[in-house]
Formats: structure tokens, sequence, C-alpha cells
């Protein structure tokens, strides 16, 4: 059977999700103009998650996407906290003194971030204040150690990265009083998630990854045409590098089976990750744990069985890789991704598709003749084009949609298939994953106006 | 816009002189100047309030003043000509389809080009003339009608061919032309600075003009306007008039009482460029190329250019009422199509640098044509407001008719097509008006071929049947709001071809209106006509049939049970309505109307009627559906469904009698059928209507009955030589000019509106005669059909225009009604019109610019009478007699 156009139009739109910066006195001044995020399942639930939030304590805005394995669960806890690590390590000591009396005296506290949330995009209530005692001892052992020196973003958000995976396990070894609570953080520590985080303040892109996401950005050249930039290393066995950085960290012995079947220890796809701590405890702390913990834990093979060949752990780190870029008046977009959508698409067609889009949607915007000089002809032709463009129907409001149709429902020919859109989002739960993975996106748009200002 | 801001400025002066107006510019200077001058204070009773100082609140101004009213005041809520006013086109354009309407631009023309002499205001007027674009055969066929209304009314216009257009205007490529209109007096002005020059003079007359001061509401208190309450204060007064514009829709509705006035703005753009290299004359032609929908002026050295999109966009629907039209944002993806026609006519253009693109909203209305007149609910309260993007050509006339409205109680032209009482409360949804102007603004430049009719806000009002009727292949028209029947598509026919029905030559419904008619000649038809108006007047004692006699020119002291048709005139013998009113019984009748007379008959006789208790007036057009039965086997089935004798000894003509029809009881049925041919009209309470209709059609099989539609019942009133309201009649015409003395009955005994104009005109006889049409060399096949408002010519000098037409199945051949004037032939005085004159004259009839010989008679061909005579068709024969 077939879903009729509308029909795939609302799955696909299901969870997209924009967010326009807001303009002041008719000018927008920060460098990015919005964005656009969407996802699409392949697992049910969903294993992808997306965060986006603009720093209220200092300047930027940050964005990610995690792709979490083994169940959700690690990636929920990373979308719902690292922001805060990374906000947090990026504060100076006074503002991490005002927030610490402001707790201290029970006075209100001053909002760290804004978060830009789609109604599907949920945080755990229950853990929240778990979540909330663990950042508060981290800024307090940031107050402690006051360096004096300015924050550099590149350590904030290394810093971050390691300390929130640091705390997802300290968590799980503590336990909870609470068994809902105390499973839970059980669970986050056993799954994992990669994490692809932009942070942007100005023209300064600080991209931080961990894991097989992956950050592109869009550059259109000067005749227009548009090209790829990668941002980001993926953090798997196609690698070479990454390879080598595990073997380093290795003795000589497991040099055969560190890597074997392109995954860690024959198992994990990625090489970097948060959570997975059945790749970073020793066996001893594994098997304490999972004894002392609930049954639900103690039934699951999974958690209870030991990877190959494990000698010296940990194998694994969520320590991110961190890209900086100035930001250029042609660099319009950046796209993050889970690999959901870099199995399906090359990147130098990514950003073609969102670039024609972007392009579409702008010349959609009104033109004003203002105090330029244009003759009645030039303004016909620019109309005539713009009205060519248009006419090529954009049925997609969203960057991040237009996207996925594109990545799911491409023919050969590299055209949207509406019977082959249709037959992939019409799969049944069981075959879904088997053809498609989760894919999740956002699309960042530039101003290139206030970028070529700075 | 800049230029006219100087302009504004450059008035300061003169205002000095002339205290009563205020402070014109004061917000301007206000940023140079330190202090505001302190406003003056408001009047606290003034007999005329006006409010909006656009063109047509000063020229209604203007006009009153001029009448001698001397006690006005004008309202403006920001500055004067600061609304649509200020960026109008400024094109005085004569080329009118609708004669009042084109009398309206005539007259304005005529007014604006003495202007700046009378007052000293420049207005920048300058008679460049128009030159109306054909692209395709049957524009030109409709810029020849248009041109032939121009012509006999004495305004210069030609039909010129392509070649001669560009010796006219050397910018335009003729390549695509099959012709073109000229109108060489049409004119250019500067709208603000004529509707400026209009106040100056209204102010030098005593009117008060007080600008930034906001009208809140208009007070009223028993159906009469009592005042004004402003943001300055309160104003009594004892006539209001609204000329907000586009904002004369929320002012009527800010009231109490609500006034509905429905109107609705849309954005309007036109393009502002810089000089040619050679600065275009001030003096070259207008150009309008309709199929492009866009005009062309010339300004300043440049061109203006703007049109009428076919995808207008309507704005404040919600009702946001700002205080002046701010510069709304520029749309050039929107006006891509208009720049694309403007680049296709003037090609040579293309390097003309781009001054500006202005957005200007524009107010239209549901028909197309501006509303003016009286509220039917507030007595005093008068609009003037829906220019339909032509205030400039249409507001000098529309303001002196309404002036003379106001001070005569009438004015001196047929005003019916934009009385604001053509439209009730449903046509005031918002959200009728938005889907309803974004048909109407496209069709400012539409090809309009007769018989076209609206597509939005359609279905609103439909008559129980309409499903069952609809389902039989019925076509639809509109007309106040109500579905009619046009006729019955048969099963089987093409139905896509009968969509192509839209043509000036022989439309292609033509066989199937003529099966109707045949079956209404010889067997017997049903026609909806739910739409009529009815109404119910009723008394305790006397008290009805007395106010009726009074408002009535026929007698309608008659047994319980007649029926009586007649004209409710006004003071001039003209008809205000034409109706036939049934006695219920002694104390009680039932009257119907034309369907667009619901509000104005209503209003009518709502003003006239005594106060009265007992006296009661009832709108009950929405109680009763109405089969027409026509045809000689009408009486066949109804005395079946009825087990009731029905021949003429039981049941006589102009008869009317509540009865059972199948299980229905309680039906009104009157022997009438508004065609003249025999039948009956059934008032059946809606409820029993699908069972009343199954029952006639059932029972009429065996009669050969069948469904028919307007078409059909025109074609058959029209041969019949039957006036129709609104289209034939209005109110300046009287019984005497239509041959209807025989509804008159001067001497029953009781005083009656118009009775005195009508017995001098017995006396002294009439100045036009409501005459028929017999065109003789016209070939229906290949020949342009007649529509209405074609000149007839008498021995070829022009007597006057048409007012119907139709194809007569019978004669086969077209019938044309009109009525003919008899002007001297040297002075253009108007004569008396004698029987004599009409048929000592050779006629011919100008369709388009061709001329048909046409027979003139003044009474219907008696072989077309049925066998059973009538009682109005004797009275008829006799009048003929005279």
């Amino acid at each position: 059977f077939y879903l009729t156009p509308p029909q795939v139009n609302s799955i696909l739109k299901a969870n997209e999700y924009s967010f326009k910066v807001p303009e002041f006195d008719g000018k927008n001044v920060s460098s990015v103009l919005g964005f656009d995020s969407n996802q699409l399942p392949a697992n049910a639930p969903i294993e992808d998650r997306r965060s986006a939030a603009t720093c209220l304590q200092t300047r930027g805005m940050l964005l990610g996407v995690f792709d979490g394995h083994a169940g959700c669960a690690c990636a929920q806890a990373v979308s719902e906290r690292l922001f805060y690590y990374i906000a947090v390590s990026l504060l100076p000591h006074e503002t991490l003194l005002e927030i610490e009396n402001a707790v201290e005296s029970g006075r209100a506290l001053l909002p760290i971030l804004q978060w830009h949330k789609h109604p599907n995009d949920y945080f755990s209530k229950e853990a929240s204040k778990l979540y909330f005692n663990s950042l508060r001892t981290y800024w307090q052992e940031l107050i402690d150690l006051n360096s004096g020196e300015t924050t550099d973003v590149r350590e904030a958000l290394i810093n971050a990265f390691k300390r929130l995976d640091n705390d997802i396990s300290l968590e799980a070894q503590v336990g909870d009083p609470n068994s809902f609570l105390n499973y839970l953080v059980l669970r986050v520590a056993f799954s994992g998630a990669t994490a692809c985080v932009a942070h942007v303040d100005g023209i300064d892109l600080h991209i931080a990854n961990t894991g097989d996401s992956r950050a592109m950005l869009g550059v259109q050249e000067e005749d227009g045409s548009w090209s790829a930039v990668n941002l980001s290393y993926d953090h798997n066995a196609q690698n070479e590098r990454e390879v080598e950085r595990v073997k380093m960290e290795h003795p000589k012995s497991e040099e055969r089976s560190l890597v074997k079947q392109d995954r860690l220890l024959g198992l994990l796809m990625p090489f970097r990750a948060f959570g997975d701590v059945k790749f970073k405890w020793s066996i001893e702390l594994q098997k304490r744990v999972i004894e002392s913990g609930p049954d639900q834990l103690n039934d699951n093979e999974y958690t209870k069985f030991i990877p190959p060949n494990y000698y010296t752990p940990p194998y694994l780190t969520a320590e991110p890789e961190v890209i900086h870029h100035k930001l250029r008046p042609q660099d319009k977009f950046l796209v993050l991704a889970t690999d959901g959508l870099w199995e399906t698409m090359h990147r130098q067609d990514v950003a073609r598709i969102v670039g024609e889009y972007l392009t579409g949607v702008h010349h959609q915007q009104p033109i004003a003749v203002g105090g330029y000089k244009v003759t009645l002809g030039q303004m016909h032709g620019l109309l005539t084009e713009r009205r060519a463009r248009i006419s090529s129907v954009f049925e997609d409001q969203n960057a991040a949609t237009h996207l996925i149709r594109h990545a799911v429902g491409n023919n050969e020919f590299g055209t949207v298939d509406h019977e082959r859109l249709s037959k992939m989002l019409s799969l049944p739960e069981e075959l879904a994953r088997m053809y498609r993975d989760d894919i999740t996106i956002i699309v960042v748009q530039f101003n290139s106006h206030v970028i070529g200002a700075y | 816009a800049a230029t006219m801001f100087l302009r504004l400025l450059s008035d300061i002066q003169w205002r000095a002189a002339h205290p009563k107006w205020r402070r014109m510019s004061g917000s301007q200077r206000s940023s140079s100047t330190t202090a505001e001058p302190h406003p003056v204070a408001l009047p606290a009773q003034a007999q005329v309030v006006i409010c909006g100082g656009g063109v047509t609140g000063t020229s209604v101004a203007y006009h009153l003043s001029k009448m001698g009213w001397k006690d006005i005041v004008l309202l403006e809520q920001g500055r004067l000509a600061a609304g649509t006013t200020r960026f109008c086109a400024g094109i005085v354009s004569t080329a009118r389809p609708v004669s009042v309407e084109l009398r309206m631009a005539h007259y304005s023309n005529k007014l604006y080009q003495q202007l700046e002499q009378e007052t000293g205001v420049q207005t920048g007027y300058v008679k460049t003339g128009s030159i109306s674009l054909a692209q395709t055969q049957d524009r030109l066929i409709s810029l020849k009608r248009i041109a032939s209304s121009l012509n006999v009314m004495g305004i210069p216009c030609e039909i010129i061919s392509p070649k001669k257009v560009l010796q006219l205007h050397p910018l335009i490529n003729i390549h695509d032309l099959v012709g073109a209109m000229y109108v060489p007096e049409d004119a250019l002005v500067s709208s603000a600075n004529v509707s400026l020059a209009l106040a100056t003079a209204a102010s030098r007359n005593g009117v008060q003009i007080h600008e930034r001061t906001c009208v809140s509401h208009v007070t009223i208190q028993k159906g009469r306007v009592t005042g004004v309450e402003t943001d300055r204060g309160r104003i009594q007064c004892e006539y209001f008039v609204n000329c907000a514009g586009q904002w004369a829709y929320e002012l009527g509705h800010s009231g109490e009482e609500p006034v509905h006035i429905p109107l609705h703005a849309c954005e309007h753009f036109y393009l502002l460029t810089h000089p040619l290299k050679d600065p275009l004359s001030s003096s070259l032609p207008t150009v309008v190329d309709p199929d492009g929908r866009i005009y062309i002026r010339n300004w300043q050295g440049g061109i203006l250019s703007g049109g009428f999109e076919k995808n207008p966009k309507p704005l404040f629907t919600e009702g946001r009422n700002q205080l002046e039209i701010q510069n709304l944002q520029e749309d050039w993806d929107h006006f891509a199509p208009l720049l694309s026609a403007l680049l296709r006519r003037m090609p040579g253009l293309e390097s003309l640098q781009i001054m500006q693109l202005v957005n200007c909203p524009e107010s239209f209305t549901p028909d197309m044509r501006c509303i003016m007149g009286e509220s039917p609910t507030a007595r005093g309260y008068f609009v003037l407001a829906g220019m339909n993007s032509a205030g400039i050509s249409y507001g000098g006339g529309a303001g002196k008719y309404l002036a003379e409205w106001i001070v005569n109680g009438y004015p001196s032209e047929n005003v019916w097509p934009l009385d604001l009482k053509r439209f009730g409360t449903l046509q005031s949804s918002r959200t009728f008006l938005r889907h309803r102007v974004m048909e109407v603004m496209p069709l400012m430049y539409d090809l309009k071929v007769p018989r076209w009719d609206f597509q939005t806000g359609r279905q609103l009002r439909t008559s129980p049947l309409y499903d069952r009727l609809d389902a039989q292949g019925a076509r639809w028209m509109e007309k106040h709001g109500f579905e009619r029947v046009k006729y019955f598509v048969p099963p089987g026919s093409d139905l896509l071809d009968l969509d192509h029905s839209k043509t000036f030559y022989k439309p292609d419904w033509f066989d199937i209106v003529g099966a109707e008619v045949k079956c209404c000649k010889e067997a017997v038809c049903v026609i909806d006509m739910s739409s009529f108006t009815k109404f119910e007047i009723s008394s305790t004692g006397d008290q009805a049939l007395e106010s009726l006699q009074y408002l009535f020119s026929n007698d309608l002291d008659v047994p319980v049970g007649h029926v009586v048709h007649t004209g409710m005139l006004n003071e001039k013998g003209g008809y205000e309505n034409d109706c036939s009113i049934a006695r219920l019984s002694k104390r009680s009748f039932f009257m119907i109307s034309p369907t667009d007379q619901q509000v104005h008959c209503w209003a009518w006789l709502k003003n006239r009627l005594p106060d009265d208790n007992n006296l009661v007036l009832e709108d009950v057009t929405w109680k009763y559906t109405a089969l027409n039965l026509i045809g000689p086997r009408a009486v066949d089935v109804l005395s079946e469904l009825s087990y009731a004798p029905m021949t003429a000894e039981h049941f006589p003509s102009l008869f009317c009698k509540e009865m059972s029809v199948g299980y229905a009881n309680g039906i009104r049925v009157m022997s009438i059928t508004h065609t003249g041919e025999p039948g009956f009209v059934l008032y059946i309470p809606i409820e029993y209507a699908l069972h009343v209709y199954n029952e006639v059609m059932n029972m009429g099989q065996k009669y050969g009955i069948r469904n028919a539609g307007y078409y059909a019942l025109r074609s058959l009133r029209i041969e019949k030589f039957f006036a129709f309201w609104g289209q034939d009649l209005d109110a300046f015409t009287t019984p005497m000019e239509c041959g209807r003395e025989f509804q008159v009955k001067l001497d029953k005994g009781v005083e009656f509106l118009g009775q005195e104009v009508l017995l001098e005109q017995k006396q002294n006889g009439v100045y036009k005669r409501f005459t028929m049409f017999i065109l003789e060399d016209h070939d229906t096949d290949t020949d342009l059909w007649p529509w209405w408002g074609e000149p007839i010519f008498r021995n070829g000098r022009y007597v006057g225009k048409t007012t119907s037409s139709a194809y007569s199945y019978t004669l086969e051949r077209h019938v044309c009604l009109g009525f003919v004037h008899h002007f001297d032939e040297k002075t253009g005085e108007e004569l008396v019109v004698t029987t004599d004159f009409i048929n000592q004259g050779e006629y011919e009839i100008d369709i388009a610019g061709q001329r048909f010989q046409a027979k003139a008679k003044l009474y219907p061909f008696s072989s077309l009478f049925t066998q059973r005579r009538r009682k109005d068709e004797v009275e008829l024969s006799g009048y003929q007699r005279e």
C-alpha cells in the first residue's frame, strides 16, 4: 500500500522544529539567523536526541545531535545535561560565585540556558535533582580551582564532555536510594551515546565531536555553487588516526583484538562515546555494580556480557575532538547530523540540497528597491528568475525536513521519488531499522551580513 | 508622494487667512517649530457631520456647501487627503460600463477642470486623454459598447486602429493589439490636491474642517442620527456622512446599532519611475491595457503604472484601525506579472530606473460598484465609500449626488445601482467580503460578457429545493445572496461545453432555454422563485389598508383574495418598487417584490408607515418557498393535487387562495406567473417545500412538466413587454411612462404618493415612453446579441437606451425593451413623447457600434396572448385604445 503525499508529509514533519533568532530594531546582530531541525525514527523508540539552546550568561548558541545505542537512556541524559556542563565551563568566576551564592541562600538562580525545544524533546523530571547536584559539584570545583584565566572555549568543551561522562559513571557506581533513579542512572551508564555539538559565538564556531555523528559546513563558492567542508572527524574504524589512537593507548599484545570487523573490540561502532561503561570500567567494577544493582539489570544479558579480550580498560573515552573555525561570509550554513544521514548521502549532495533549498527560501523573502539604482528590465529579470525557482515547489518549510526527504526518498537520479519515499516510510517497525537508521539533523543558517561585518 | 508633501506645505499661507481651517499641516511643522498650534474646539452641534477628509468627504462637503448648507463639520482622523486619496494614481477616466457611473465620472472631470480657477489651489489637472487597448476581439467588442454609450452622452470617444495608437503614444508596442478606444477628454490630476481644492472651496463656504479628530461612533436614537462621539468631544447633528473609505465598514459597526457598509480593502500596487532620458510629456495619454491588467500614465517625466492582479491581497479583514495608511511593504514578486505586462506593452522602458513601488490599499465592494445613500436602519446616516479604486473618477459626481440626496431627499439621477440599500446584513460578513473582493479586484480588468456571475460568496441563501434542483442539472446565478436557477442542463449534455456559455454572441444554452420556453407555452414548467422578497402587513383595524392605499398607486381596497399589481411610488411618481399585493383578509396583505428589494422596500415602508403598535410589518421572505407553475397545464396539475377546481371560473386570474396541495395545507396559491403566461405561484411554508415539489413533479409528469430557470422566465416576460423593477423600472420612471396607467387608480378616492405628478403627466403627457423593439435584420446565430444599455436611434438620432433584452422564441426575433425620449433637434430640450412620435419613426439599436433596424411597439403582440385572458391584460388592451 502507498502513503499519500499528505501522509508522507505528516510523517516527515512530525518532529520538525524551527527557530529564528529574534531581530532587534530590525537588525539581527547574531551571526546565526536561526536553525531548522528534525528527526525521523527507525528504532522504536528513536535512540537519537537533539538539543539547542542559547547561552544566557555568556554569548553564543549551542546545538547538538546525539546518537544513542543500546537504548536511548544515555543519549537522553546527554541531551539534557551536556549543554549545562558546557555553559558552566564557559562561565566566568564571578558568575559561578553568584550562582553558587544564590543556591546557597535559596535565591532564584540566574537562568543559564534558553532551550529551543520541540514539544517531543523532553527532560526527565525525576532525575533533575540528581543531575543538578552533580552539576553543582562541578561548578563548586571550578570555583575552588579558580584559574583566573579567561575561559577557552575548546578547553571548556573538552572539560564539559569529560566531566559529564565522569559524572554518569560515578552516579552509576554510587547508585541512588530511589530505585527508579537507581535503575535510570545504571541504564544511562550501560547504554551509550555519541555527541556532536556546535558552539557559535560571532564568527567563532567550535565543533566538539565524540563518535560518528558529523558536522559539515555549507560553503557557497563565488560561482554560486555549493561545497562541503567537514568540521568533525568520525570516530570509527574508517578513521585511521582514530584506530592509531586506540592502538597507542593499549599494549601491543592487544593490537589484533582491539578493532575487529571495523568495531571496537569487535562490538562497538563508534570509537568514542558517552556512557558505555562496559568499555570503560574494570571487570570487577562491572560485576560489583551489576550484582548490587536491581534485578532488571541482572536479567539483562547485554549488560552482564563482558566484551572479549577485555584486558586494559578503559577502551572508550568521551573526550571530544574540537575543531575551531572562523566563519566567513561564504559559510552559509552548518549541518549537524547523526550517521543515519551520512550513511545515505554524500556530504557534497547535502551541501547542494540544503544550499539550494535555503537560497530558494531566501528568494521568497521580499526584495526592496530601497535606494538602489534598479531598472525595470533588471527587476523584471530578477523577478522572473525568482519565480522560476519558486515554481520548482519546495513543499518543505524546514531545511532539515527537506534533507530527510531527499535522504529517504532519493532515487538514482538524485531526485525525490514519492513511491520510494512512501515505501521507506511505511516499513513496519521491525523492518525499518534494516533499511535505515534514526536520522537527526540540525541545519544552522548563518547571517552573512553580520559575519561580513566582523 | 514627496512632491505632494511639498505642495501641502505650500498651502499654509492661504490657510493662515482662513482660520476656520485649522493647522492643515501642523504636525509636519511641529518638528521644526516648538509648539503645535492649539486645536480649535469642536462645535457642540452642527447640521451635518462628515467623517473622512479624502476626495469623497471633501466632495460631499463641497457640494453641500454649494447647495447652500453651511452648518457642516468635516472631521478627518489624520490629515486631509492622507488616506487612499493621497496615493491615488490620479486618473480621471469616464469609460465606465454603468450609466450612472459614467455620468459621475463625466461630471467629476468637468468639475476638476475648473476647480483650480475656482479655488486657486493647483490641482495638476491635465487633459491627456486615455487609450484603452484591446488584445482580443471580445475586448474590442466591450470597448465598442462603452464607446457607443459615451458617444450618445456627447463625450468624445472613438475606436481607433493600432496604428493610430502608435501615433498617440510612441512607446506602445502595438503588435498584439486588435484595436483601442480613445477618450480624448480623460484627464490626470493630483488627487490629494483635488481634495484640498474641494476642502478649500467648502471651507470658504463655511464648512468647518477639523483634522486629527477621530470619530469613535455615531449615536442613533429612535432610528435617527443624533450626534457623533469623537476623541475630542461630542457633536450633535442631524446628518452624519460616513466617507471613511476603507474604515467605513468598521465605523459603521462601531455604534450600538450597526450600519452595514460592505467593503473590504485590498493592497494595490503601482510603480513610480525616474524620468526617461527624454522626459515624457505631461500631456501623453494614459494607457489602460485591461488584457495585461495594467494602467500606465505619465508621471513627472517618467511613468506611473499599476494594475489589478489576478491574485489580490486582501487586508485589514480583522479590522486593524490604524490612523493613516502607513506605507505598506512593497511586494515585487506580487507585482511581477504586472511588470511583465508593462514591459511587454512598452519594451522601451527596460532601462528606465525604478523610483518606488507604492502599496496603497483600496476598498472594494461586493459588486464592484460604489456605495452611497442613507442607511436603511438609521435615518440621517449617509454613506459614500467603497470606490473600487475609482475614487478620483467618481468622487466629484458621487459627492454631488449624495449632497442632493441629503438636501433634496433624492439625487438627480437614478443611483439605485449604487444605493447602500441594495445590500443587507448578509453581505456584511468579513469572510464573505474577504472572499468576494478577491474576486472583484481582478474583475476590474476582466472581460465582462453578458450574464457573468460572481463565483465567490455563493450558496449563502438557498431554497430548500436547492439540492434537488442541482441534482437535476440546475445552473445557478445569484441575486442578493440567493441562488437562482438559470436553466437546467438536460442529462447527457456536454457540461464542459456549457461552461463556455459566456460570449457576446449566441450562447450555447440557447436551445436549452428554448426547450424550457416551449414547455412553458405548451405544457407546464416549474420555476423556483423563492428568492422574491415577501412581506406581510397586518393591523388590528384599517391601518394597514389606509397606509397601503397611500403608499401604493393601485387601489388595494379590493375583495379579499384578490391580487393587485402596483407600483410603490415616490413623490415624483417614480417606481421605488413594483410589487404584487394579495389581500389575505380585510386587515392583512401579502406583498411580493423583487429579490433585491428586501432592504430598500423594508426601509421605505418602515420610514413611512405610521408608528402604530397595531400595525405590523413582517419580512416573511424566509418562511416561504415559491414555486411558479407556468403553462397551460398548470391548472390541471394543481386541480389534481388539490381536488379543487382551478378553472378560470373558480380561480380567476389575479386571485389568491390558501389551499391544500398534496398532503400539505396552507399553501398560498396565486394566479400570477410574472410572465404573462397562465399559471400559478405557490407560496409554500418551507417545511412543505420538498413535499409539494415532489407532488407537483410526480403529478405533472403526465402533463409533460419540467424544471425551468430564470432565463426562460426572462424571455417570456420580455416578449410580453413586462417591465421588471431594477432592470427597466427605477425611481425615475412613472407608471405613465411605461404604459401602466391601468395599475394607477387616480380616482380611488384616497390620496397617494406620487399622485400629483401622475395627474400632471396624464394631462400633459410624458417625456419618455417605455417601448418594445423587435430587431429586424439581426441574425441571432452570427450577430452580436443585445444585452442592455444599447443606444436607441430614431430616424438616425439618439433617443434613449435599452434596459433589457431577450430572444423571443415565439417571435424568433430579439426583443429589446427601452425608453424613448424626444429631444428637440435644435435645443436638445426634452419634449413630450406621443404615441405618434413612437409609431412614426424608423428605429435602430446600436450593439457595439453596429446598428440594427428595429420595429417599435407600445403594446405586446396580441397573437402571443394565451387563450385565457386575464384581468390586467384586458385593462392593458383598453389602455392601448386610448
